[in-house]
């Protein structure tokens, strides 16, 4: 029941965040944390990975949620990348996945 | 007949901390009782919300708060109550603005929270609540949803969606 958050620069400047483990109502402040200052850049690129994240609720989209606010204020940009079936289907029904932009790692690659 | 049932309860403290714990033990109950993985994963969100509620709207930082678990295995379902006994949140008010975010919402209008009771109301088969004194979530899953009639028993009708085709 943990959450581990790697943080990366990408090529073109981008940050880049991998989120693996559990994302609950415990572990989502660290993810507050994390993303929050990244998306308060002026015209910051973030790009948030989803494939090793097992577990999400309500909590997780929460966060999605502020930091896509707080990157909008800084027209800035925040990407979702490899949702496994389960994030997928609480993005689909939290109506969340109309909102944000989703990614897959194989666009992701060849950028 | 005689309906046959074990029933399992958890106390735990009303803190974050536990919700994995609380997750983690109706995952094996459900896996116990042969729910598909999609089912044990919408049992693991909505247990979880119900939770979350608790800590975050019953006791609002109070220390010694308790969330009182307590599920019910039938050869057919499983029902689960999720409790508190801290002070109850409005519930008419929450049910209202039970619904999915809006695409068309302007992004400073999105809500970060209060998506956690419409998924406990999508992700479950029936869901009642009673906010006498605290608050008691009661959500139950059945192992064939083909026998039961979807969306049946919804809290609110106005979140009926057609079925099939």
């Amino acid at each position: 029941m943990n959450l581990n958050i790697l943080h990366e620069k990408k090529v073109d400047g981008g940050e880049l965040l991998t989120i693996s483990g559990e994302l609950d109502a415990y572990t989502a402040p660290k993810l507050k944390e994390t993303i929050l200052p990244l998306v308060d850049v002026e015209r910051a690129s973030v790009t948030l990975d989803l494939k090793d994240t097992d577990y999400m609720d309500s909590t997780g989209i929460g966060v999605i949620i502020a930091a896509y606010k707080q990157s909008c204020k800084r027209n800035g940009t925040l990407v979702v990348q490899n949702l496994t079936p389960r994030v997928s289907r609480l993005f689909d029904i939290t109506g969340l996945s109309e909102i944000i932009t989703i990614d897959d790692i194989k666009k992701e690659e060849t950028t | 007949m005689i309906e046959t049932s074990d029933t399992i309860e958890l106390t735990v403290p009303a803190k974050a901390d536990y919700i994995g714990v609380i997750r983690l033990t109706t995952s094996g109950i459900a896996n116990r009782m042969g729910f598909s993985y999609d089912d044990i994963e919408d049992i693991k969100v909505a247990v979880s919300e119900a939770a979350t509620n608790a800590v975050n709207h019953a006791y609002k930082g109070e220390q010694g708060g308790v969330i009182s678990i307590r599920m019910t295995t039938f050869a057919d379902r499983m029902e689960i109550m999720v409790m508190d006994t801290g002070r109850s949140f409005d519930f008419e008010h929450m049910a209202k603005n039970m619904k999915p975010l809006d695409p068309s919402a302007a992004f400073e209008d999105l809500s970060e929270g209060g998506l956690g009771l419409y998924l406990i109301d999508t992700l479950m088969d029936r869901v009642s609540i009673n906010n006498d004194s605290g608050v008691a979530v009661y959500m139950t899953k059945f192992l064939q949803r083909d026998e039961v009639e979807l969306h049946d028993d919804r809290l609110y009708e106005s979140f009926d969606r057609p079925v099939g085709g």
